[in-house]
């Protein structure tokens, strides 16, 4: 294990213990019904987070293949609690069964093939033409430019948008690809953490109330420079210069801010308040990766265009 | 050896159709139940399974229709052994209850899950209970009766198609009900279609 990565390892390591301990002794002090829920929440996403970081640091020490199938399974998950949530025309079905079952693996295989030009327009060019086309077979046009317009968001947010963060992996800048992907990730989800601990510190400021009510401007910025601040301390993992990566982590925080507002957003729009449940404390997975969909592909992109060899 | 298939039959469902349980108005139990399900499409019987912890499921026997699950050797083979269903006849010679074999299971003190619309509804309206729920409950008066809602299996596989969606199922078991001294057996099963429809969303 390089210097860096060891000293990440560490880190997340000590966060979690320190977390662990201080969500047990909080929920023995916890007085009044507000503060217990607070701090069942709190415990049960600190769990959560275990579970997250053992399976996905398995997944990305085990190699390529394995945290490129990972991602396959998470996108899965993720459209899946898309399509819960949105309504769909029986004339849809057609379209929705290719996405789960034809789209997702074809495009996931490319990445394990490493075909990276007929992946980046596998599904924005060719899915999004061939899908609609389909769909006029059903002979339903009731809603037609909305009902293609969700499948092919749901693609786009769940699959292809998600995939950026392993298709770092095929990228050879000089240094590990696998410590880029660690280094998005940690950046991303230390963001949210982070948003979330000074929201709840300091937060009173609401940002956008109507669409994700718990998020502060205190805890935007506060998260935001905490999360950067971060992204200079391990800056050893990438290419980047530390001024870089000032940069480059800054681009992250805010791809994600956005990423969080705009599948808020969409939740608003369709009346829910979480995605799903397979992840306790958190909601679905899609809660989890909302940052993810918007900020892995700008940290993808510039990192190949400044940074590969 | 039918233990492994069976653990893969159930792994594979919760892939394809989440089928989550959300136990609302009973705790999941080992105790004997008759659990009664809104009828969405041919995948309901292994999402209620597949909800169902192990302990409970190994006692529970989904009461299914021959003329779909006897159909050939495969599906037969997968209700019977894969699911423990007991198969029945919708169309019964005449003088025959079409749910003795339901009725058997039970007095070996297992649990049966069954759906009393007994054919599968067109839209997204639930058919009215036939009788059979009601003979069941008037025979068995000491066992809970669990009303369950399924939703989205419309949407998961319509009729008529073959193609699955993989959303997310989740299966609602809601509070127990019993037949009550003297009511008739239009307010039961109107009574028991309603606890039913009270489980959605």
């Amino acid at each position: 294990m390089n210097g860096p990565l060891l000293h990440v390892v560490a880190t997340i390591l000590t966060i979690l213990v320190v977390a662990s301990v201080a969500g047990f002794v909080l929920a023995r002090r916890a007085g009044d019904e507000k503060a217990r829920a607070t701090i069942h929440n709190l415990n049960a996403r600190t769990r959560s987070w275990w579970v997250m970081v053992a399976v996905l640091g398995g997944a990305i020490w085990a190699g390529a293949t394995t945290t490129i199938l990972l991602f396959a399974l998470l996108s899965f998950t993720a459209l899946r609690e898309f399509w819960t949530l949105t309504p769909a025309r029986r004339g849809d079905q057609l379209a929705l069964f290719l996405s789960f079952f034809v789209v997702l693996p074809i495009h996931f295989a490319l990445l394990l093939d490493g075909w990276y030009g007929l992946a980046s327009i596998f599904i924005p060019v060719y899915a999004f033409l061939i899908l609609p086309a389909l769909t006029t077979l059903s002979g339903d046009a009731k809603d037609f430019l909305a009902r293609s317009a969700k499948v092919q968001w749901g693609l786009m947010l769940c699959v292809y948008s998600v995939s950026h963060a392993p298709a770092l992996l095929l990228l050879d800048t000089g240094t590990p690809s696998s410590l880029l992907l660690v280094y998005l990730i940690v950046v991303v989800q230390l963001s949210d953490v982070f948003q979330y601990v000074w929201g709840k510190l300091i937060g009173k400021r609401r940002f956008a109330p109507g669409i994700s009510p718990s998020k502060t401007l205190e805890g935007l910025i506060g998260g935001g420079l905490t999360a950067i601040a971060i992204g200079v301390l391990l800056h050893g993992l990438t290419p980047f210069s530390p001024l870089e990566a000032a940069g480059v982590s800054a681009v992250i925080v805010t791809a994600g801010f956005f990423g969080g507002f705009v599948l808020s957003a969409i939740k608003r729009d369709l009346g829910a308040k979480d995605w799903g449940y397979v992840i306790e404390g958190h909601g679905g997975v899609l809660d989890r990766v909302d940052s993810l969909t918007f900020a892995a592909p700008l940290f993808f992109h510039i990192t190949r265009y400044f940074w590969t060899v | 050896m039918t233990a492994l298939i069976r653990r893969v039959l159930i792994l594979l469902v919760r892939f394809l159709v989440g089928a989550r349980a959300d136990w609302r108005g009973c705790a999941p139990s080992t105790a004997q139940r008759i659990y009664f399900a809104n009828h969405g499409s041919h995948l309901d019987t292994v999402a209620v399974m597949a909800a169902l912890p192990w302990p409970v499921r190994r006692l529970t026997h989904p009461v299914a229709a021959r003329d779909y699950w006897g159909r050939n050797a495969v599906l037969r083979w997968i209700a019977e052994t894969g699911l423990r269903a007991v198969l029945i006849d919708r169309k019964p010679v005449r003088g025959e209850d079409p749910l003795g074999p339901a009725a058997a299971v039970l007095e070996r003190g297992r649990s049966i899950l069954i759906f009393p619309e007994g054919t599968r509804g067109s839209g997204e309206e639930m058919g009215p209970f036939r009788g059979g729920l009601h003979r069941i409950a008037a025979r068995f008066p000491e066992v809970e009766l669990i009303p369950v809602h399924l939703d989205n299996l419309q949407r998961i596989l319509p009729k008529g198609s073959l193609l699955i969606v993989p959303i997310t199922c989740t299966a609602r078991f809601g509070a127990p009900i019993r037949l009550e001294e003297g009511e008739d057996r239009g307010a039961f099963l109107r009574r028991a279609r309603q606890s039913v429809l009270d489980l959605v969303a």
